[in-house]
């Protein structure tokens, strides 16, 4: 099905994608350089349910004026974008064993040179005052596609995001739906241990956002939620998506030390293993 | 006639939001823009607030689905506050947001270093892909507004406060091409600004009567710098002075100092702030006199480098030392 939208796809169908995506994810981290692997496998069912069903994104036309769009807030997860961008069709899917290698255009955090990344991100809380951008101009022009942006939890600390958070609401941006990846880790420990943010929902909301909660890892619930907005009309949309870092590896999942890993051969194989082992029993 | 540059600005972009609709004025609550040019500018006005990084980044989101921002703030939290989301979110992109930064220099006169703008030249010069310009009037800032609508990257546009002293008449400056305001081969006086530059002009007339014949530049685009102008200006002349509101390191002076390092090595004088930050009330004038960034000094400046290398023996025109 590589390539290929699964229209309203099936969960099992969302699922197997997520899987192979899962897999990407997990062999890039083994290149030269390792990866984000933690923070990347903790937002794959995310994308995996706005590029398989939410989005309208052809990758046959990537400039359709009337697309919705995406930006990767947290950058450092651009392993997973690309992993799913390449599933879909933006780019072959072999090109992912260049991750990381020298002369390749897949650098460590999104760049425009790849197919399908609207803008470069990584420096942590671009995303959505870009993304108000998006909505504004998109508004402006009479269009009703939609922008999303997704976010990390521990990007929450960069107070950009609070002054577009304050522009959203106060443009009534409900064509902007930001997802928040809470996976309550962040470089060196827990979030709520190092700057808490909780209780998240209220904060969203006593800042004029409509706000949805849900698990992170059950792409079509996402798909669900994400394809039905706005939530309530003149208010901008915020699922949190709560997730675990490292989803699918019990060895580094919920562990901080996911956060960037350079797998060697031994833990390559011991992951995809894993990888095998939870696909089996979901 | 006085005027303020940023005035001449907001009154020229008024009329061309209604020519161009994709153009679109985002405010960060400044004041510039009064309740009639606010209604006047319709739905292409927008005030977003004391948040600069935001106003930045919806600037280049807005840009990257086909409109033409034109933001607002003060040069001061332009260049730091903000400096990553216009590197980030518009330079990396070569997007076309016109960054229209007030109080530049000392123009924020008695509102203290916090309101001052003393880096922005030197920060905004390096990023790949930005044009940089400082008109020196109103009548240059009209014209840059008109240009900048065939420009199809980033702009950072310099402007003042209160009032300034307009140039003496003549052609409009073109972005990226030095205006040669006076000829003379002995030395080149280079400046960027309406004080700095009318200091410039007022000292040519005065080395002129000690013989010594000086070429005046209007350097109002610091990037792309007009190098051919620079070389071709400075190639007979035994010195080259640099003069502006900005401090002495990266502005103006260092990018006609690397220039000519390269190009046509020259002794290059760089007057501008000393490595300080403002230390008492006053408002540009005043402050412009305190830091001496005149047409005396300039000729201070002229004939003790000139009687220097006369005394050591290294310049072919001695006979202008007298």
């Amino acid at each position: 099905m590589t390539g290929a939208l699964l229209e309203r796809a099936e969960p099992e169908t969302l699922a197997a994608v997520a899987a192979r995506i899962r897999r990407h994810v997990v062999d890039m981290c083994a290149g030269p350089e390792g990866g984000h692997l933690g923070g990347g496998l903790s937002c794959t069912d995310v994308l995996t349910a706005l590029y398989f069903s939410v989005m309208n994104a052809d990758p046959l036309r990537p400039a359709d004026p009337d697309r919705d769009r995406f930006l990767l807030s947290k950058g450092h997860a651009a392993l997973a974008l690309y992993a799913t961008l390449a599933e879909r069709g933006y780019f072959p899917v072999e090109e992912l064993a260049e991750f990381g290698r020298p002369g390749s255009r897949l650098m460590g955090h999104p760049v425009r040179a790849v197919p399908g990344v609207e803008l470069p991100t990584g420096s942590l809380g671009h995303g959505l005052p870009l993304a108000c951008g998006f909505a504004l101009a998109n508004r402006y022009a009479g269009r009703t596609s939609r922008s999303f942006v997704l976010l990390g939890d521990g990007e929450l600390q960069e107070g950009s995001v609070w002054e577009a958070a304050i522009a959203a609401a106060s443009l009534g941006l409900d064509r902007l739906v930001a997802i928040v990846d809470c996976n309550g880790l962040q470089l060196t420990g827990p979030t709520e241990g190092i700057a808490p943010m909780e209780p998240l929902a209220e904060r969203w909301s006593s800042f004029g956002w409509s706000v949805r909660e849900v698990d992170g890892h059950d792409p079509a619930l996402l798909a669900e939620h994400l394809g039905a907005g706005p939530w309530e009309p003149g208010k901008p949309s915020v699922l949190l998506a709560r997730t675990v870092k490292g989803q699918g590896l019990p060895f580094l999942a919920g562990r901080a030390a996911s956060h960037y890993v350079t797998l060697s051969p031994r833990n390559h194989s011991r992951a995809r293993n894993a990888l095998r082992a939870t696909e089996a029993t979901a | 006639m006085s005027r303020a540059t940023r005035e001449a600005y907001r009154d020229a972009l008024i009329p061309l939001l209604a020519r161009h609709p994709e153009l679109i004025c985002l405010d960060s609550d400044t004041g510039l823009f009064g309740a009639e040019q606010v209604a006047a500018a319709g739905e292409q006005y927008l005030n977003l607030g004391i948040a600069e990084q935001n106003l930045m980044g919806m600037a280049a989101g807005m840009a990257a689905c086909g409109r033409v921002p034109f933001v607002n703030t003060m040069a001061a939290f332009a260049t730091s506050r903000a400096l990553e989301a216009i590197k980030i979110d518009i330079a990396y992109n070569g997007l076309p947001v016109r960054i229209m930064a007030t109080h530049g220099g000392l123009a924020a006169g008695h509102l203290g270093p916090t309101h001052q703008a003393l880096e922005d030249l030197a920060v905004m010069r390096v990023l790949p892909g930005m044009t940089v310009v400082v008109p020196a009037d109103a009548a240059a800032t009209e014209a840059v507004l008109e240009q900048s609508l065939h420009l199809p990257g980033p702009l950072y546009v310099r402007l003042g406060r209160k009032a300034t002293p307009a140039l003496p008449p003549g052609p409009p400056p073109v972005i990226g091409k030095a205006q040669t305001l006076r000829e003379g081969g002995d030395v080149v006086l280079a400046a960027c600004g309406a004080y700095p530059v009318l200091a410039c002009l007022a000292a040519a007339e005065e080395l002129a009567g000690h013989g010594i014949e000086a070429t005046v530049l209007n350097m109002h685009t610091l990037r792309p710098l007009d190098t051919e102008a620079l070389v071709a200006a400075a190639g007979p002349a035994d010195l080259v002075v640099t003069l502006e509101e900005h401090w002495r390191g990266g502005g103006l002076g260092g990018a006609v100092a690397e220039t000519l390092a390269e190009r046509a090595p020259v002794r290059v004088l760089r007057l501008g702030v000393p490595d300080t930050f403002v230390d008492q009330v006053g408002n540009q004038e005043h402050l412009i006199a305190h830091y001496d960034l005149t047409a005396e000094r300039v000729v201070r400046a002229v004939r003790t480098a000139l009687d220097t290398a006369a005394r050591s023996g290294t310049t072919h025109r001695k006979e202008h030392v007298s």
